[in-house]
């Protein structure tokens, strides 16, 4: 790998200020992605800013009734903590299908939303790739794309976004606070992770230095019956090829609260909100979930090697709110 | 394997074969002692990286190493315009035969030709293994890129019919009887084209060679499963006496077949380590792994049977279609064990190559058996059903009495009883009565037959046995341990035939200044190692005893050695085994510090035994799956194999080599493949996170029977083999058991939930 320098950071404004200083400069947290990477000679950084020693892990209850998760809470102790198990059981399972117990226990929620995609163009350093290299095309669209996005894609990237945390967030509309050289500031989630566009290289919001400081997820009643259902080949250690967040409130057999979003199947978590106003206010039976799964699916762009995702993806959605319809705690 | 009493580590003298005693090497494998072959670091070692073409066809241009040169730590740069020219190419011929054994016929980095991605173009040694690889990514290289095709739909236009495949072992054609008669007598037809990803074997230990020159004889530490092959190899490719070579292969972390023959690496880190001067380590990539030492070809299968109404088969036709590279006609030998299962008169067997932009094929954990078996048994699961036969009894109704292929009779078989106790223990019965639910989950059976050739030895196999005067006793032989369990079995062979406690006897191997055996693959390791063993031992022995009625100061002075006997660790008269003497008394006695035997078993030792007979190992698969209705999720619940492998040496090794077989039939049938990328030449998912095997949540319960089944033919201890006979089958298994729970006959493996939504 290539030659890199490596500091400690003891207080976040000193880690922005380093990072911030050099162009080759980056933070490392967890390094359950960026080490790889480094390795790879795909990241290209030379200067390694560790904030493992910021005093930026812990949750806590928010005034109006949310959470607050430290960006350095390792993945392992958010899906953990009682007061995620409870309110947002989609957030426990989601962390819990995600990686193994292993990287869990390093890696953070902070670095778990900026984690790159798994597309081996990109990560194999030598393909065309508009992420890694600008300009030089996109390998994925008539390549191996079995994985790929099928919503969201842009012809410049196909890429999957691969977190399932950032699924589970993106249904309950969090916020993502960040600190940099001129002040803290926030982002809804859906600003924060950023479609490719014909701009794929640029992922997110953040300028150079920024740094993920907390994860807010506002208080969310309907959350307390919430699924995350991951589909996959492997049993466990593997990336979403669907995945569906879900929680549903339901008052006399009728819709009165739903979040729906989608994962493994576009290029950022993907908020099914089309699917989310037909099914609010209607019965809750399964031709509804699947008219509103068609209708979220509907502008899919498929390849041959991927398009079984979309029929995959529909038949997630309906599973999931079949199943929480069926749950007693999702009736008012 | 059912849960039993923790096993007695010290069982009494001439007890210890097939007892489950726990791995000599485990401790130090568990706490990160165990030295692998990167672990060893001669004085002044640097480091040597590998850059690979990342075209598929063309030529070298230009190339220049000037930013590689000037980077920190690095001593050298080498490309086809420095790197000193190999003397000879041997040709390609599988380890198992015991000579040169090079995975390729053809050699990096001697003319600027691209022949398939991954092909090393450079190589640098520096003083850090990080520095190197940095260093390779500063070398630029102009490349002339050619066209190339690396999968079947681009080259089966230029399909061919070889003489030979398989390093001119096997024919391209095998033919018996009259196939069209059989065909046209048939009343009953199935014909079924399967389709196959490439697979990459993976071992958890990359390809780590470390090489270092004294006086001019060269020293390795190589992972191979056959240490004699690396000298062998290296011995033609370099222009060296083979006594001037030593290779070392102690401990190996995993191999799966891409260890068994020698690749391009540990000539390379030879070539590297003489023009520098210094000892050098080079260790492939993860990544390097899907590019430097073969893989399993992407091939089609086409299985035609036809049968009488009654299920008997009257002719079976199987043809493979598989791309190999642009040196060498190499198909894995699919088509053998397959050709043999069953008693049908009238055969015709096809290879068909066509050439690629990609290195040669090689060996993967059940070569040629694991695809070969896919087609049949899944095409004879197809045909039970259109005779409406129960899949086991069809299979009953098709059992070979003799060899069909030779006429001969088995040297040993059991699969009825293998059939018997599979169908017993999965619950067999439950398949008569319909799949059942529960849930969104379709619950299917299915089983298949298993089978996996014995190979007998080209040449002497050799090993050494000493007893010391303290009692102990060494043995050893060149083989490597890449975690068969092969250094606690053959330390358990050697004391039951010296008739000394097992904690007594310690094997060594791992090294060509050992005596000599084969690579262990093709699961004959135990076999021919063990043999080896058992002959010295027993020499020794013999030695001993002689020693012992010869001596007028021994208590057995003036025996017949037919009366003499081991019994309690000590040489006694059979009849009063008050009467005798320990190996250490009589060494003690006579101020010998050692006693020393050598022993072989060959091709000799066959003539009489082996030839007359037709050898196989057999077994039967049992499968249960659930497959979720709507999202098309494949999950196991239970495998079942039952297998005859002949003599157990060590029942937990047994039962770790045929599970872990199963597991990996499981990985094949659902996981594993390796996407290559048309356009671009590439292998595309070269990591272990998205080239998928099985994890511990995909594993099932998994039971292992062992039917026991009596064989004087195939060596000494009758041991026919565990490796792979484990894998064979399984993956039709759940073929099977996937079309009994969903009607749908999946033909392309891996299965993914694509194929039932």
């Amino acid at each position: 790998m290539r030659p890199v320098s490596y500091a400690r950071a003891t207080a976040p404004a000193e880690a922005v200020a380093a990072v911030a200083a050099d162009p080759g400069g980056a933070y490392l947290a967890g390094g359950t992605t960026a080490v790889d990477l480094l390795r790879q000679n795909v990241l290209r950084h030379d200067r390694l800013v560790d904030i493992g020693d910021l005093p930026l892990a812990g949750i806590e209850e928010t005034p109006a009734g949310g959470l607050r998760i430290g960006a350095l809470t390792r993945m392992s102790d958010a899906a953990a903590h009682p007061l995620v198990r409870e309110r947002f059981p989609l957030i426990a399972e989601a962390l819990e299908l995600g990686a193994s117990p292993q990287l869990r226990a390093m890696a953070t929620m902070g670095g778990n939303l900026l984690q790159r995609v798994r597309c081996a163009y990109y990560r194999d350093a030598v393909s065309p790739c508009n992420k890694r290299e600008p300009g030089t095309g996109c390998s994925a669209l008539g390549g191996i794309n079995r994985g790929h996005a099928i919503l969201g894609t842009s012809e410049h990237c196909i890429a999957t976004h691969p977190s399932d945390l950032a699924v589970a967030l993106t249904a309950l509309d969090a916020r993502v606070h960040t600190l940099r050289g001129a002040g803290e500031r926030s982002f809804h989630i859906d600003d924060f992770l950023l479609p490719p566009g014909d701009t794929p290289h640029i992922e997110n919001p953040l300028e150079h230095g920024e740094l993920i400081t907390a994860i807010e997820v506002p208080d969310t009643p309907t959350a307390r019956t919430s699924r995350y259902l991951k589909i996959r080949d492997r049993a466990s250690y593997e990336f979403a090829l669907t995945a569906v967040a879900a929680t549903l409130r339901l008052e006399n057999g009728r819709i009165s609260g739903v979040r729906l979003a989608l994962g493994g199947v576009a290029t950022t978590p993907w908020r099914a909100r089309h699917a989310e106003r037909l099914l609010l206010g209607a019965a809750a039976e399964p031709g509804v979930f699947d008219e509103a799964a068609r209708a979220e699916l509907a502008e899919a762009r498929t390849t041959p090697m991927n398009a079984f995702k979309a029929e995959l993806a529909r038949r997630a959605v309906v599973r999931v709110l079949r199943t929480l319809a069926a749950t007693p705690e999702g009736q008012a | 394997m059912t849960a039993t009493a923790p096993p007695a580590q010290s069982p009494p003298a001439g007890e210890a074969l097939g007892r489950p005693l726990r791995r000599a090497d485990g401790r130090e494998k568990t706490t990160g002692t165990a030295r692998y072959s990167g672990d060893h670091a001669p004085a002044g070692l640097t480091h040597a990286a590998l850059l690979g073409a990342h075209i598929a066809a063309g030529r070298i241009r230009a190339l220049d190493t000037t930013g590689a040169l000037a980077a920190e730590g690095v001593r050298a740069v080498f490309t086809h315009e420095n790197l000193p020219r190999i003397a000879a190419q041997p040709p390609l011929l599988p380890s198992l035969a015991g000579g040169p054994a090079p995975g390729q016929t053809f050699f990096p980095l001697q003319d600027p030709e691209i022949h398939y991605a991954g092909q090393p173009v450079a190589m640098v040694v520096a003083d850090t293994w990080e520095r190197a690889l940095h260093a390779t990514r500063l070398i630029r290289v102009d490349y002339e890129e050619a066209p190339s095709a690396t999968v079947l739909d681009q080259i089966r236009h230029t399909a061919f019919e070889p003489e030979k495949i398989f390093g001119g072992l096997l024919p391209g054609r095998a033919t018996r009887g009259d196939l069209a008669a059989g065909l046209e007598r048939a009343e009953v037809t199935v014909d079924l084209t399967f389709t196959y990803a490439a697979n990459h074997q993976n071992p958890l230990e990359t390809c780590t060679t470390t090489a270092s020159w004294e006086g001019g004889r060269l020293f390795l530490y190589d992972s191979a499963q056959g240490p004699a092959a690396t000298q062998h190899t290296l011995a033609v490719l370099l222009g060296l006496p083979h006594a001037d070579i030593r290779v070392d292969s102690h401990l190996v972390g995993g191999s799966f077949g891409c260890k068994a023959m020698t690749w391009a690496h540990p000539a390379l880190a030879a070539l590297a380590a003489r023009e520098t001067g210094s000892p050098v380590r080079l260790a492939l990539t993860r990544e390097q792994m899907f590019t430097s030492c073969g893989h399993r070809e992407e091939q089609e299968q086409r299985v035609t049977l036809g049968a009488l109404r009654d299920g008997r088969l009257v002719a079976l036709r199987h043809h493979k279609l598989s791309p190999t590279s642009h040196f060498d006609d190499w198909a894995e030998p699919s088509l053998e064990a397959a050709s043999q299962l069953y008693a049908c008169e009238n055969y015709e067997g096809r290879y068909l190559l066509a050439r690629a932009h990609t290195m040669t094929p090689t060996f993967m954990r059940c070569p040629g058996e694991a695809t070969g078996l896919f087609a049949l048994e899944s095409a004879m699961d197809e045909l039970a059903q259109r005779t409406g036969l129960d899949p086991l009894e069809l299979r009953r109704r098709n059992h070979a009495e003799r060899d069909p292929v030779t006429g001969k009779p088995w040297s040993s078989k059991g699969l009825q009883e293998c059939y018997a106790r599979g169908a017993a223990l999965i619950g067999w019965e439950r398949r008569a009565a319909p799949p059942a639910r529960e849930g969104d989950w379709l619950i299917g059976l299915g089983m298949a037959t298993a089978a996996y050739p014995i190979v007998p030895p080209v040449n002497p196999q050799r090993a050494k046995a000493r007893v010391f005067a303290d009692g102990s006793a060494l043995v050893q032989a060149g083989v490597a341990e890449f975690g068969t369990g092969a250094t606690t079995a053959m330390a358990q062979v050697a004391a039951d035939a010296l008739g000394l406690p097992v904690d007594a006897c310690r094997f060594e191997g791992g090294s060509t200044d050992l005596p000599n055996v084969s690579a262990a693959v093709g699961s004959m390791g135990a076999s021919y190692t063990g043999a080896a063993v058992h002959a010295a031992a027993t020499a020794l022995r013999a030695q001993l005893i002689a020693q012992a009625i010869a001596d007028p100061e021994s208590p057995l002075h003036g025996a017949r050695a037919a009366d003499v006997t081991l019994a309690g660790g000590r040489m006694v008269l059979r009849d009063r085994p008050e009467t005798g003497e320990s190996y250490a008394q009589l060494l003690r006695r006579h101020m010998q510090p050692d006693a020393e035997a050598t022993g072989s078993w060959g091709p000799a030792d066959l003539t009489a035994s082996g030839s007359s007979h037709a050898m196989l190992t057999f077994g039967a698969q049992f499968a249960e799956v659930a497959v979720d209705a709507d999202l098309g999720v494949i999950r196991v619940r239970r495998l079942v194999g039952a297998f005859a492998p002949g003599r157990v040496l060590n029942a937990r090794m047994a039962a770790n080599q045929l599970m872990g077989g199963m597991l990996w039939g499981l990985g094949q049938a659902l996981l594993e493949r390796t996407f290559m990328d048309p356009a671009l030449g590439r292998w595309n998912n070269t990591s272990l996170g998205d080239y998928l095997v099985p994890v511990n949540a995909d594993v099932p319960e998994v039971t292992v029977e062992l039917v026991e089944v009596h064989d004087e033919a195939v060596n000494p201890l009758g041991v026919k083999g565990v490796g792979e006979i484990g894998q064979a089958g399984t993956a039709a298994a759940l073929a099977n058991a996937v079309h009994h729970a969903t009607g749908r006959r999946l033909t392309r493996l891996p299965m993914s939930l694509e194929d039932l939504l």
